[in-house]
């Protein structure tokens, strides 16, 4: 605190020349905040729905306002169906299994036992990976011919002969989930944890005192406590799923016979294989508006659950 | 707690303890696993473990024939540069939200998280056109500056979150020692931040290190893509070289998994209070 020995001295002096922007300090401090996220998010947002009336095309060089043609097209057209009923199962299937896996594994951890912090910490792994370094393992893991688990499976006598599970169109949209359950579960287990630990201890032993089973504790007094925290990461891991991209374009690329085709592979095929940035901005903006939507509809169904319990 | 617990119940718990422990470890140590084994080993008999015999060979061909160290290289550039803009603008922000008198301080936090719920795929379009227009493709700049957005939101949050729990009375104490508004940050508040500036340095790192789609529009060449669009571009022509994938991975996952495991407290900690992502 260097500053502070020559205080003193020059302290007028700086008051008086630092007394008229005063008001504007907080502002010239958010002033690099603003640009970066004005210009890489808020701007491409605005310029891609405005893409998206226009026929806006790299390859023939078009650039006309179109109106709602491109939105036209988008309803008429199966494979944005397509891609749209996978990216909402998608992100129920792997939502609801992630939290409901996630509760169970944070339930687990809330106990007290040897080694439990070797094992939160070993779940942080699946989180830390990059997710094309995740997509490649489950590759690997569950390839058709050598993969692990088909392995397992046939000597633990489930399966009869090997599942082509990436190759084949009845199982591949399924083993993607089966890599997003992986990969984020843990640390949604994590979140729940802290959230757990937010319950008063004193409210439980109180309950088992009163001679209540561990399923009354959980159904009555921590389930009820835990809402908050359940629905608000709930939300932000629905968020995230419905824009799954890194997993399904390295495992499938969206195949096989688009089968695990989703919004965001789509609108990236799209823009960067036909170059339609026109049609491909509809494609996203369609998505963003849904993204929007799903956003909108939990926060009111949490804004009412929180009165509820409150 | 434990003496109301019965045997069954603490069985249970280990079990269950295992269990999640196989899954968080497994897939990855099976992979490790992999890297180290030949390709004879991985496609004939039993699976095993343990390499044998124990070779180096996907390593080999992961750096000398696939040239992973250019894709290293270019990582550690881009997310280096990204993680110090994140701490810079971040913490300037976090700082002025947290300490100084910002109408509406709530409504600009609000903004900034819900900005980071964008879906990517709406950005990177014109993003791609702007970055066409000022020449910007296939440069490290194209993505230090995507990826500052990218992790500015969470950086900021968990600024503030720090922030807000150091006293204001270190404040008034400043201004009677005519310490200016940059002073207060510079020699205050930062040196008394610095396990949450490692947490959000490390999260911003990790965000710019596993980045797949924006560096997958912006960048075509060696020299400028990142390791996440050399492994997804790592086939051969007839077979999948599950191996030399296996090698490629352990290479830029270990380093991440260390840094994770010093730091995990302190990053469950920023991460629930600095709101939710992956």
């Amino acid at each position: 605190m260097a500053t502070a020995v020559t205080a003193p001295a020059d302290g007028r002096t700086q008051k008086s020349t630092r007394a008229l922007p005063s008001a504007l300090w907080p502002w010239l401090l958010l002033l690099p905040a603003f640009i970066s996220l004005g210009s890489v998010s808020f701007y491409p947002i605005v310029n891609g729905i405005y893409l998206s009336f226009t026929n806006r095309s790299l390859i023939t060089q078009d650039n006309d306002f179109v109106g709602i043609a491109n939105y036209a097209q988008l309803l008429a057209d199966p494979p944005f169906w397509n891609a749209w009923w996978h990216t909402i199962w998608f992100t129920i299937a792997s939502t609801g299994l992630e939290t409901l896996i996630g509760l169970a594994m944070a339930l687990i951890l809330c106990e007290s036992f040897s080694g439990r912090g070797v094992i939160r910490a070993a779940m942080l792994v699946p989180w830390a990976m990059p997710t094309v370094v995740t997509s490649k393992m489950f590759g690997w893991l569950f390839d058709g011919q050598h993969g692990i688990i088909n392995f397992i499976l046939l000597h633990a006598g489930l399966i009869d002969q090997n599942v082509n599970w990436y190759g084949s169109p009845d199982t591949a949209l399924t083993t993607i989930i089966l890599a997003d359950v992986w990969k984020t579960t843990p640390f949604m287990a994590l979140l729940l944890l802290t959230g757990l630990q937010t319950v008063p201890k004193s409210l439980i032993e109180a309950a088992r005192m009163d001679g209540a089973k561990a399923w009354t504790i959980f159904w009555n007094i921590r389930l009820p406590l835990l809402l908050p925290t359940l629905l608000i990461a709930g939300l932000f891991r629905a968020l995230d799923a419905f824009r799954v991209f890194d997993l399904v374009y390295v495992l499938t690329g969206g195949g096989p016979a688009d089968s695990t085709e989703t919004l965001s592979t789509l609108s990236y095929k799209i823009l960067f294989s036909t170059l339609q940035f026109g049609y491909g901005s509809a494609v996203s903006t369609a998505m963003f508006i849904t993204e929007g939507m799903i956003a909108v509809v939990f926060c009111l169904f949490l804004v009412r659950q929180i009165r509820k319990t409150t | 707690m434990n003496d109301t617990r019965t045997v069954f119940q603490s069985i249970m718990i280990y079990v269950g303890a295992f269990l999640i422990l196989i899954w968080s470890a497994g897939p990855f140590l099976w992979q490790f696993s992999t890297s180290f084994q030949l390709d004879k080993a991985l496609t004939e008999g039993t699976p095993s473990l343990i390499p044998d015999p124990f070779t180096l060979e996907h390593y080999y061909n992961a750096f000398v024939e696939k040239g992973l160290h250019h894709y290293v290289l270019n990582s550690l550039v881009v997310s280096l540069a990204t993680t110090a803009l994140c701490l810079i603008v971040g913490s300037l922000a976090a700082f002025a939200l947290s300490r100084l008198e910002v109408k509406g301080r709530f409504g600009i936090l609000m903004v900034i998280l819900s900005v980071s719920m964008f879906p990517q795929i709406a950005l990177v379009g014109p993003l791609y056109l702007i970055a066409s227009d000022l020449g910007l493709l296939d440069t490290y700049r194209a993505l230090i500056i995507t990826y500052l957005a990218l992790g500015l939101p969470l950086v900021t949050w968990v600024l503030f979150g720090y922030f807000e729990t150091l006293p204001r009375e270190i404040d008034e104490a400043a201004r009677m020692d005519g310490v200016g508004v940059v002073g207060l940050l510079w020699h205050i508040i930062l040196p008394m931040s610095l396990p949450s500036l490692v947490t959000t340095g490390l999260l911003a790192f990790i965000t710019a290190w596993n980045e797949f789609l924006f560096a997958l529009a912006f960048t075509s060449d060696s020299d400028s893509q990142t390791i996440p669009v050399g492994i997804a571009n790592f086939t051969n022509q007839y077979y999948v070289p599950w191996g030399d994938i296996a090698a490629a991975s352990a290479v830029v996952t270990v380093p991440l998994i260390v840094l994770v495991l010093i730091f995990q407290r302190h990053i469950i900690e920023g991460l629930t209070q600095g709101g939710i992502k992956e």
